[in-house]
């Protein structure tokens, strides 16, 4: 005899013991996706410093990467934009009809590549500051 | 439960602008990220160096491109996420719509104005 229950919808963050791959996946790519539309109105304003000129647009860029917590941020921003770069070409297949059938597998993937470009990117993010 | 999670109705045009904003930012992003972090070295910017990039038709035109393609996706994910799927109506619907496309503008506005000072292209 089939047996049925309901989940409850992925918005209902109390059951998140109960959420599948697929809802997690939604879950984060909307996290990174505010970070990044966040980012991108600060990222317009730093660079908006060239307009007061050579020197303002030098001194705010290299004060900025003078901090360490800079940084950090950086290597934080690089892993939500992995994610969100890896998520999505996992969501454009599977709009596509491609690879319903893994997409809990491709979603693993898409963290353990995430994991993996941000580790090995710190170097690169903090030489120089520490 | 769902197959398929998405907060988009999988057949309208923003849906459509999304898919084929995402496929074109999947590459740029990941260039712009490489180029600026690892080829050159964000600490080590200078005006003439961007100015140097940004005065090439290449660079410039992708740059901008960037600018109206991430503004586009970001902002309908954001309007898709507060009025769609949660099925924000009435004056809500308005407010939330003309917030964020007077942000959109801004936006772009400041990074084309941006981009102008630093190229020799015009």
């Amino acid at each position: 005899m089939s047996q049925s229950y309901d989940r409850g919808t992925v918005e209902d963050f109390g059951r998140w013991r109960s959420f599948t791959a697929g809802m997690w996946a939604w879950i984060f790519h909307k996290f990174t996706g505010w970070v990044l539309i966040g980012y991108l109105f600060t990222h317009i304003a730093v660079l908006s410093t060239a307009l007061a000129g050579e020197t303002a647009y030098e001194n705010t860029i290299v004060g900025l990467e003078g901090l360490a917590i800079v940084r950090l941020l950086e290597v934080g921003l690089l892993a939500v934009a992995v994610f969100h770069i890896l998520n999505g070409v996992r969501l454009l297949f599977i709009d596509l009809g491609k690879g319903l059938e893994a997409q809990e597998e491709s979603f693993y993937a898409s963290l353990v590549l995430t994991g993996a470009i941000t580790v090995a990117s710190v170097p690169t993010f903090i030489s120089g500051v520490f | 439960m769902a197959e398929h999670y998405s907060s988009f109705d999988r057949s309208g045009t923003r849906w459509l602008l999304q898919r084929l904003t995402a496929a074109f930012l999947v590459v740029v992003l990941a260039f712009h990220f490489f180029l600026l972090h690892f080829v050159n070295h964000a600490a080590d910017v200078t005006f003439a160096g961007t100015s140097a990039r940004m005065s090439t038709w290449t660079y410039f035109s992708l740059m901008v491109l960037f600018l109206l393609t991430a503004t586009f996706h970001g902002v309908n994910g954001v309007y898709n996420t507060l009025v769609k799927r949660d099925g924000v109506d009435g004056w809500k619907q308005t407010a939330i719509t003309a917030v964020l496309v007077v942000a959109s503008l801004i936006m772009v506005v400041q990074g084309l104005r941006t981009a102008l000072v630093w190229t020799n292209l015009f």
